[in-house]
């Protein structure tokens, strides 16, 4: 069972200090996760480190292969929203 | 009265990088504070306004991770608050971060600042950040350390920061208020988990606080940076500078919002603008009245190197700096000579009378002109050349340095230039507010467009010193009737 880290990671390096594994690695195009050292921070954390400080929806994926942080989840707006809430921010 | 020149001017060195003459230091922006913190920052170019003609800074990027979001930043490049968006610096390890900075002091003795500024916090990164000043403070101990951070971990980070040769920490607080904060910031990582909304606000909102006050408690210089967001912190940042001066920041540096969309920030998305600069200077003036305000920033990028508004990056990339080989002995022996004589010139500036009478009625209204030059506190350069105007503002009790502001250049030396009128009224535009522009030769049409805009084109005082000759035209003016205020035209018509 592991996290992994897809194509859209934009090399922030945010998550490689916070995994309590040593797990993720700088890779030549982005990061990646060593499934063999993830532990989904089992008995560290609450949560997966790496998916709560990465600033990129969609860029770590669960073992099932869905986003940890799906798209709006970040930014607070629904997707449905985002019409909306561009067209307040404009009116500004 | 007499029409005093509020800045400390004087001839400037060759390659100013803010190609001005004393670019604003109200008389002495720094002449309240108690001496200690003057000899901190006499030689700093990002905190005084005279020093930052002579000397140079440069940043390491060798902190890319961060622990929060703002809405005005794009992870994929650079930090937005500290460094232009939309370029990637280069990333360093701490070894080559000090590599470099060791080969910039020798090459540019007036470099007497490194600052980490990202990309990502500092502060987020603190075994590369302090693995890097940690070096730095043993192998060159004259080159004075800075260090930028949103301020979420500063509280932690401040015994060791006191450690090392950090007299100076930037904070960027954008709010004081959570529920403003919340409109900025969408989450923070925080004690392990990602923290969204209000709650997240509220408590970076407290680290930067005590972090703030921890800072000067230790009697570390604390500058505080905001970036002012049209409709979302503008009238808040004047309570801002209320409290941050109260709790002992020595400087405030309201930056206008970069958001253009192809960056890709949120509010680059979202359409957010960015103030125009008439909006950002009143914001200026306003939190002025509190407390100094920064005037000359450049928002320099996280690897920037050289004067403030140049940068010469390019000289020192990893394979150039590979190849050099640096004896920082003796390198630090021609750096003191260096700053030896710049300090003695700086000083004599000081005693330089800058004075250019005038009958002018105390009431009469202020005005703003625009220069062209190109360095040497003089008016040298051709309008169509200017890169960015200096903005100085022409009133009964003197002549004062306001802000700098970037135009694309429209000539690009050819008949070719297709667009060339689209840019020249992007250009026109940039100069809005603006009564006269001073350059020293200017053609027809751009001649022609400025006097349609309103904006009086002036190449009579070429290679004149820029203090004297915004005098001088705001003398014509008044000569002229042309500052008259409302209130006299009403004594005219009455
Ligand atoms: S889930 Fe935890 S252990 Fe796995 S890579 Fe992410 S931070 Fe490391
Ligand atoms: S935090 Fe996300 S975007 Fe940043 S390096 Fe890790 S996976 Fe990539
Ligand atoms: S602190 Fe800097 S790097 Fe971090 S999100 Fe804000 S602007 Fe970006």
């Amino acid at each position: 069972m592991s996290l992994r880290i897809v194509s859209s990671c934009v090399n922030c390096w945010a998550c490689q200090p916070v995994c309590p594994s040593d797990a993720i690695l700088q890779a030549p195009k982005h990061f990646v996760i060593n499934d063999r050292k993830c532990t989904e921070c089992e008995g560290s954390y609450d949560v997966p480190q790496c998916a709560s400080i990465c600033p990129i929806e969609g860029a770590i994926t669960n073992a099932a292969g869905e986003a940890m942080n799906p798209p709006g989840s970040l930014t607070g707006i629904p997707p449905a929203m985002v019409a909306a809430a561009q067209a307040e921010i404009r009116a500004r | 009265m007499e029409l005093t020149v509020l800045d400390s001017a004087g001839a400037q060195p060759q390659q100013s990088g803010c190609s001005s003459s004393g670019c604003g230091s109200t008389d002495d922006q720094l002449a309240h504070l108690p001496d200690e913190i003057r000899d901190k920052v006499y030689n700093h170019p990002c905190y005084s306004e005279q020093a930052h003609h002579y000397f140079a800074r440069m940043h390491v990027a060798v902190a890319p991770a961060c622990n929060i979001q703002c809405h005005y930043c794009n992870r994929k490049y650079d930090c937005s608050n500290e460094s232009r968006p939309g370029v990637v610096s280069e990333l360093l390890t701490p070894d080559q971060a000090v590599k470099k900075t060791l080969a910039v002091a020798a090459n540019i003795p007036q470099m007497t600042v490194l600052g980490i500024a990202g990309p990502g916090d500092p502060l987020a990164n603190p075994e590369r950040t302090f693995a890097t000043f940690r070096m730095l403070s043993e192998q060159a101990p004259d080159i004075k350390l800075c260090v930028s951070t949103n301020g979420l971990a500063l509280p932690e980070s401040v015994d060791e920061l006191a450690k090392h040769n950090i007299d100076h920490v930037t904070i960027t607080i954008n709010a004081v208020d959570p529920d403003v904060g919340a409109k900025i910031y969408p989450w923070i990582f925080w004690e392990n988990k990602r923290i969204k909304g209000r709650e997240a606000a509220a408590i970076l909102i407290e680290q930067q606080q005590k972090g703030l006050q921890m800072l000067t408690e230790r009697g570390i210089l604390v500058k505080v940076n905001s970036v002012m967001i049209p409709g979302v912190n503008d009238e808040h940042l004047k309570e801002v500078s209320r409290i941050v001066k109260s709790k002992g920041a020595f400087l405030h540096n309201v930056m206008p919002l970069i958001s253009e969309a192809e960056h890709g920030t949120f509010f680059g998305l979202m359409g957010q603008r960015g103030p125009e600069p008439e909006e950002l200077q009143n914001l200026q003036d306003a939190c002025a009245g509190d407390m100094n305000m920064m005037r000359h920033c450049r928002q320099c990028r996280a690897d920037a190197v050289g004067l403030l508004g140049e940068d010469r990056g390019e000289e020192f990339t990893l394979d150039k700096i590979e190849a050099m080989e640096i004896d920082y002995e003796a390198a630090m022996v021609r750096r003191a000579e260096v700053h030896r004589s710049i300090e003695a010139e700086l000083n004599q500036h000081a005693q330089a009378k800058p004075a250019a009478p005038a009958d002018i009625d105390p009431d009469a209204r202020p005005v703003l002109m625009a220069i062209a030059s190109q360095g040497g506190g003089v008016i040298n350069q051709h309008f169509g050349h200017a890169h960015e105007f200096l903005i100085y503002e022409a009133s009964p009790a003197g002549v004062r340095f306001i802000s700098h502001r970037k135009t694309d250049n429209y000539c690009e030396g050819g008949d070719t230039c297709g667009d060339g009128e689209s840019v020249l009224s992007r250009t026109i535009a940039t100069l809005s507010g603006c009564e006269a522009v001073l350059c020293s030769k200017i053609g027809y049409e751009p001649w022609d467009m400025l006097e349609a805009a309103g904006i009086k084109p002036n190449g009579e005082h070429a290679m004149e010193r820029i203090e004297d000759a915004v005098a001088a035209v705001y003398r014509e003016m008044w000569e002229a009737g042309a500052l008259m205020t409302a209130a006299d035209e009403c004594l005219v018509v009455a």
